[in-house]
C-alpha cells in the first residue's frame, strides 16, 4: 500500500507537468507570507522576538530566491543579472554598515530615512510599471491587460502607488531631518494648512480619473510633485515632539505604499506583506494616539497640537537647586526610587551610569524601577532600547500605567531629562497645548530630583510647573556627569 | 521706592516684619529700606544689626512716611493716618473679618496688601505666612503643653520603675496640626491625630502620628481649607472626641474654619472626664476657641487640674524665627511685585495672587477678591479624564453602527464594479489587513521599536517588484528598478540586522 503512494509523491515532486517555475514560486510566496506573520507575532513578546526576526529573515530570504528564480527563467540577459546582483550587494553592503555603526540613540532617524527608500522604492516602480504598459501600448504586458479590460484599472493602480510612495519619501525625510536635528521642530503652520491638505487629496482623486481615460506622462509627473509636496508639508507641520507617532504611521505608509505596488504588479505576496505592515503600522500609531490623548484622524492628516498655547510669561515661583552629594545622600537612603528617563538621557548618553547606579542602589537594598512614557525619547520603546542597551534588566522597566499609583509610595523619583511627558501642566492647565495628556505623576512621589541642562522649555515648548513644586529640586548639568558624580558621591 | 519697617504699636508684639537678613535681600531688590529704632529688639534684631547691613534706622517718622510700609499686625487708626497719600501698607489685615480697617485704608487714599489673604496655590507657597506662622506655632504648642505637662513625653524603663509616652491627641492636620504632630512625635510621645478631610492621613503618617478613622463621608475641599461638618457628621464625630480627649494626656487643637468662628469641639463633660494633670492647648482661642473653658490669652486650671492654654502669641513665642520666615514671605512678595528688581512696586490685577491680596488700591475698595480654585485634592483632575472618556464610549457607541454599515456600502460599491482578477487581489488583502491588526494586537511596549524595525524590513519586500522589472528589455526601465532594487536591498538588510542588534541587548535580571 505504502510503496504507490511514495511513488505518486515522488513523481508530484520531480514531474515538469506538476511542478513548474512558477507554482513553485507562488509556494514560496505564500510561505514567505506566513513567515512574515510569524515574524511580527513574535515580535509581540520578549520571549519569541529574536525567533520572530529569525522567521522575517527566512521569509525575506525564500521571497527573494523565488523572485530571482523566476526572474532568471524569463531569459534573462547578462546586463540585467550583472545590475540585479550589483544592486542587492551594494545594497546589503550599505544596509549592514549603517545598522553597525548607528548608535542606539541614533536609531529614530535611521528608521526614518529607511522608511523613505521604501517610499522612493514604491515611486520608481510605479514609474516603471507606466514605463512598461501606458507609455508602450504594443508591449506584451499591455497586450495582456487590454485582453484582461485592465487597462483602466492598472493606470489608477499606478497612481495611487506613485502618490502614496511620494507621500512617504518625502514625510519619512522631513522626519528624519527633524528627528536629526537639522531642521527646526516647531510644526509648520501654514495658513489653510487644512484646506492644503485636503486640496492636494481632491487634486489625487481628480487627476487619478484623467490619467485612467488618458494617460499622460505630464499627468504623472504632476502627481508625483503633488505628493511630494504633501508629504512634505504634512509632517513638517507635525512638532518634533509627536515624532514617535509619525515615524509609526510612516511606518504604516510605507507599507501601503507596497501593497499598492503589488496590484501594480498582480503580486499577491506584495499585497498581503504590504498590507500586514499598512494595518500593525496604523494600529501600533493608534495604541500611542491613545497614550497621547490625541486624535488618530487628526495625527494622520497632519498638524495636531496647534492650540493656542498659554501665555509663556506665567510666574511660576521659585526653583530650588541641589547638588549631587546630596542627592547622593538622598537616593542612598531612600527605600524606594523610580527613575523616569526622557529623551535627555539619550542626548547625554547617560544609560551606562544611570543603569550603574540603578545596580549599585539595588545592591544596596533600594528598590529601584524605572517608569517610561510611551512617548519618550523620540520613537516608540526608545528608552526601553536605551536601557536594555546599558543591561538595566528589563522587569523593572515599567511603562506609564503600570507604576502611576505607585508615585504616592515613593520616596525620590529621578527625572532625567524628561519635560513634557512628566509636567503637571498636562493634568492641571486647560490651555497648555498637552492639556489632557496623561504624563508621570512624578510630583506625588516624597521627593524629586529633576536633571536638567537649564531652565530651558522641553520640545512642546511649554514650561514645566513641576521644576517649581515644593517636593522637586533641580540637578543642573549633564545628565551623565551628574550621574557619575552621584555614584562618586555614594556612601559605601 | 522706600520701604518703612515700623516698630509693632500691638502690647506684647515681639516680631518684626524685618530681619537684618531680609531687609539686605530687599535692598537687593533695588528699594531703600528704613527700619524704626528699636523695631527688632525683642526678636533678636538690633539696631546694630540692620545698620551693619546697610539698612537705615530712623525715627517712627521717617518709617511712616515711606512709599510701603511693611507691618506684621493690621495698621491701627491712628497708624493709617500717618500713612501719607499714595503710600503702600502690606501687613496682615484679616480683611474678611475687619470691614471698617479697609473703609480706613480707603478713606486715606492708600493701598493695602494683607498678607494672610494669599491664596494658597502652590506658587503663592512662598509668600504664604499663615502657613509660617501655623508652622512655628503647632512647634511651640507641643513645647508650651510639655512645660504644663508634670510628666515626660518619653516612654523609659529605669531602675526607679517605668514611665508610660505621654499620648498626644491632635485635632486638625492642618499646618500648625502637622507641625504639632511631627514635634510631639519627635519628643517621643504617642501622637494620634483626626481631621474632617479623609485625604490628609497620609500625611499625618509620615510625621510619625496615627490618624483617627471615623466612619463618614466628607465633603472634598476646593479651596484648601476644612470646611464647617454637618450635623450628623457632627454628632458621629463628637463622640470620637470624647474618648480620644479622655485618652490623651495632652490635646492640642487647631480646629478653624475661615471667616467663621472656631467650632467648639471639646465639651465641658469631655475637659472634666480628663486626667487631673492633663493639658489642653487650644491654638484657635482666637476666634473663640476649640474647647469649652477656652480663654483667649490666658492659662486656666480647672477644678479637676486640667489646664487649658489659650495662648494667641505662640508663634510670637519664638519671636527671632518667626520674624524671619515673616521677613522671608515678604521678601518673596516683593519679588513678585518687583519684576524688575528696579525698586518700583508695580500690581498686576491679573494675577490671582496679586488680586487676591489687594485690598484696598489706591483709595478704591477691592475686597474681596474673585474666588481662587485650589485643586487641593488630585481627585478633582482624575475625574475629568474619566468623564471624558465615558462621553466618547457613548458617541462610538452610537456612531459605529452607521459608521461600519456606511463603510461596508462604499466598499461593495467599489469592489462590485472591478474587474474579476482586481477582485481576488482584493480579498487577499482585505484579509491581510485584518491579520496586521490583529497579529500585534497585544505587543509588549519595550519592543515597539524592534517592531517597527522589522516591518519596516519587511516592507523592502518591495524589493521583489523591483526584481521583477530588471528583466525589461527597455534601458529607462532597467535603469529606474536598478535604483529601485537597490534602495529596498538596503532596508531589508539595514533593517533586519539592526532588528537583530536590538533584540540582542534585552536581557532579564
Amino acid at each position: 500500500m505504502i510503496s504507490p503512494l511514495l511513488t505518486q509523491v515522488t513523481s508530484m515532486v520531480t514531474s515538469p507537468l506538476l511542478v513548474s517555475i512558477e507554482t513553485a514560486s507562488n509556494a514560496a510566496y505564500i510561505v514567505a507570507a506566513l513567515l512574515f506573520i510569524l515574524a511580527l507575532a513574535g515580535l509581540s513578546h520578549h520571549e519569541t522576538a529574536k525567533v520572530g526576526n529569525t522567521f522575517g529573515i527566512l521569509g525575506m530570504a525564500i521571497a527573494l530566491a523565488a523572485t530571482i528564480t523566476v526572474a532568471l527563467d524569463n531569459e534573462m540577459d547578462a546586463l540585467p543579472i550583472v545590475l540585479l546582483v550589483a544592486a542587492m550587494a551594494i545594497g546589503a553592503v550599505i544596509g549592514l554598515w549603517r545598522s553597525r555603526v548607528v548608535e542606539m540613540t541614533g536609531m529614530p532617524e535611521l528608521i526614518a530615512l529607511l522608511h523613505s527608500f521604501v517610499g522612493l522604492a514604491a515611486v520608481l516602480v510605479g514609474w516603471n510599471g507606466y514605463l512598461e504598459v501606458e507609455d508602450d501600448p504594443d508591449s506584451h504586458h499591455a497586450a495582456v491587460l487590454a485582453a484582461q479590460d485592465l487597462l483602466g484599472v492598472h493606470s489608477a493602480e499606478v497612481f495611487i502607488g506613485v502618490f502614496i510612495g511620494a507621500v512617504t519619501f518625502t514625510g519619512s525625510i522631513v522626519a528624519f531631518l527633524k528627528l536629526s536635528a537639522r531642521m527646526k521642530s516647531a510644526p509648520l503652520v501654514l495658513p489653510g494648512k487644512n484646506y492644503i491638505n485636503l486640496g492636494a487629496l481632491a487634486a489625487f482623486a481628480g487627476l487619478t480619473v484623467w490619467f485612467v481615460i488618458d494617460p499622460q506622462l505630464w499627468l504623472l509627473i504632476l502627481v508625483t510633485l503633488v505628493a511630494l509636496a504633501l508629504g512634505w508639508h504634512l509632517v513638517a507641520s507635525i512638532g518634533g515632539g509627536d515624532m514617535p507617532v509619525v515615524v509609526s504611521m510612516l511606518n504604516s505608509y510605507s507599507g501601503w505604499a507596497a501593497a499598492a505596488s503589488g496590484f501594480l504588479l498582480e503580486n499577491d505576496l506584495l499585497i498581503v506583506t504590504g498590507a500586514l505592515v499598512g494595518s500593525s503600522g496604523a494600529y501600533l500609531s493608534y495604541i500611542m494616539c491613545q497614550a497621547m490623548n490625541r486624535s488618530f484622524i487628526s495625527v494622520i492628516a497632519g498638524g495636531f497640537g496647534i492650540e493656542a498655547p498659554s501665555s509663556g510669561d506665567t510666574d511660576y515661583g521659585e526653583h530650588r537647586e541641589v547638588q549631587s552629594a546630596e542627592a547622593a545622600e538622598v537616593l542612598a537612603n531612600a527605600r524606594s526610587v523610580i527613575i523616569t528617563p526622557g529623551y535627555g538621557m539619550a542626548v547625554a548618553q547617560a544609560q551606562y551610569p544611570v543603569a550603574e547606579l540603578t545596580a549599585k542602589l539595588r545592591a544596596r537594598g533600594v528598590d529601584v524601577r524605572f517608569g517610561i512614557h510611551p512617548v519618550a525619547g523620540r520613537l516608540p520603546g526608545h528608552m526601553n532600547v536605551l536601557l536594555a542597551e546599558a543591561k538595566v534588566p528589563y522587569d523593572i522597566v515599567l511603562e506609564m500605567d503600570e507604576i502611576n499609583d505607585d508615585f504616592p509610595d515613593t520616596d525620590v523619583v529621578l527625572v532625567i531629562g524628561a519635560n513634557d511627558t512628566a509636567t503637571p501642566a498636562a493634568a492641571e492647565d486647560p490651555t497648555s497645548p498637552i492639556a489632557g495628556m496623561p504624563v508621570l505623576e512624578v510630583w506625588n512621589a516624597s521627593e524629586v530630583i529633576v536633571f536638567k541642562r537649564s531652565m530651558a522649555t522641553g520640545y512642546a515648548g511649554v514650561q514645566n510647573p513641576l521644576f517649581f513644586r515644593e517636593n522637586s529640586r533641580m540637578l543642573f548639568g549633564d545628565a551623565k556627569d551628574k550621574v557619575d558624580e552621584i555614584i562618586h558621591n555614594l556612601p559605601e | 521706592m522706600l520701604i518703612g519697617i515700623p516698630r509693632e504699636s500691638k502690647s506684647g508684639e515681639t516680631l518684626v516684619a524685618a530681619t537684618a537678613k531680609t531687609a539686605t535681600q530687599l535692598l537687593g531688590l533695588g528699594y531703600d529700606v528704613v527700619v524704626e529704632s528699636g523695631a527688632g529688639a525683642k526678636a533678636d534684631q538690633a539696631d546694630e544689626a540692620f545698620a551693619d547691613a546697610g539698612v537705615t534706622v530712623g525715627t517712627s517718622a521717617d518709617v511712616w512716611a515711606a512709599d510701603v510700609v511693611v507691618k506684621v499686625n493690621a495698621p491701627t487708626a491712628e497708624e493709617i493716618g500717618r500713612l501719607r497719600a499714595g503710600a503702600t501698607v502690606i501687613s496682615m489685615m484679616a480683611p474678611a473679618r475687619s470691614p471698617e480697617l479697609v473703609e480706613q485704608l480707603a478713606a486715606q487714599g492708600v493701598t493695602g496688601l494683607a498678607m494672610d489673604a494669599v491664596p494658597r496655590i502652590s506658587r503663592a507657597q512662598s509668600m504664604d505666612v499663615l502657613s509660617s506662622m501655623a508652622n512655628v506655632a503647632g512647634y511651640r504648642a507641643v513645647v508650651e503643653a510639655a512645660h504644663e505637662f508634670g510628666r515626660m513625653f518619653t516612654g523609659q524603663v529605669t531602675a526607679a520603675g517605668k514611665m508610660p509616652p505621654a499620648r498626644v491627641f491632635v485635632v486638625g492636620a492642618g499646618v500648625a496640626g502637622l507641625a504639632a504632630i511631627g514635634a510631639a512625635s519627635a519628643m517621643g510621645a504617642i501622637v494620634r491625630a483626626f481631621d474632617v478631610r479623609p485625604e490628609v492621613a497620609e500625611q499625618v503618617e509620615s510625621l510619625g502620628g496615627q490618624f483617627v478613622e471615623v466612619d463618614f463621608e466628607a465633603e472634598v475641599s476646593t479651596d484648601g481649607y476644612a470646611k464647617e461638618m454637618t450635623a450628623e457628621q457632627e454628632a458621629a464625630t463628637a463622640a470620637m472626641y470624647d474618648e480620644e480627649a479622655r485618652a490623651a494626656d495632652i490635646v492640642i487643637t487647631t480646629a478653624l474654619i475661615p471667616g467663621r468662628p472656631a467650632p467648639k469641639l471639646l465639651h465641658e463633660d469631655t475637659v472634666a472626664g480628663m486626667k487631673p494633670g492633663s493639658v489642653i492647648v487650644d491654638m484657635a482661642a482666637a476666634n473663640g476657641g476649640n474647647c469649652a473653658g477656652t480663654q483667649a490669652d490666658q492659662r486656666v486650671v480647672t477644678d479637676h487640674g486640667v489646664t487649658i492654654l489659650g495662648y494667641t502669641d505662640l508663634a510670637g513665642r519664638l519671636a527671632a524665627q518667626t520674624s524671619q520666615l515673616y521677613g522671608t514671605n515678604i521678601v518673596n512678595l516683593l519679588k513678585l511685585l518687583t519684576p524688575e528688581k528696579d525698586g518700583v512696586l508695580t500690581l498686576d490685577m491679573d494675577d490671582v495672587v496679586q488680586r487676591g491680596i489687594t485690598v484696598v488700591k489706591e483709595g478704591e475698595n477691592m475686597w474681596p477678591p474673585p474666588a481662587v480654585q485650589v485643586s487641593a485634592t488630585p481627585k478633582v483632575v482624575d475625574t475629568h479624564p474619566a468623564g471624558m472618556k465615558e462621553e466618547k464610549a457613548k458617541l462610538t457607541a452610537r456612531g459605529r453602527l452607521t459608521a461600519v454599515s456606511g463603510a461596508a456600502l462604499v466598499l461593495f460599491a467599489l469592489i462590485a464594479i472591478s474587474p474579476p482578477p482586481l477582485q481576488e487581489r482584493l480579498t487577499v488583502f482585505a484579509l491581510a489587513i485584518v491579520i496586521g491588526y490583529y497579529v500585534i494586537g497585544n505587543v509588549h511596549h519595550a519592543l515597539h521599536t524592534p517592531l517597527m524595525s522589522v516591518t519596516n524590513a519587511i516592507s523592502g519586500i518591495i524589493v521583489v517588484g523591483a526584481l521583477l522589472q530588471l528583466g525589461e528589455d527597455n534601458t529607462p526601465i532597467m535603469l529606474i528598478a536598478f535604483v529601485a532594487t537597490l534602495l529596498a536591498s538596503i532596508n531589508v538588510f539595514g533593517g533586519f540586522a539592526v532588528t537583530r542588534r536590538m533584540l540582542g541587548l534585552f536581557t532579564r535580571s
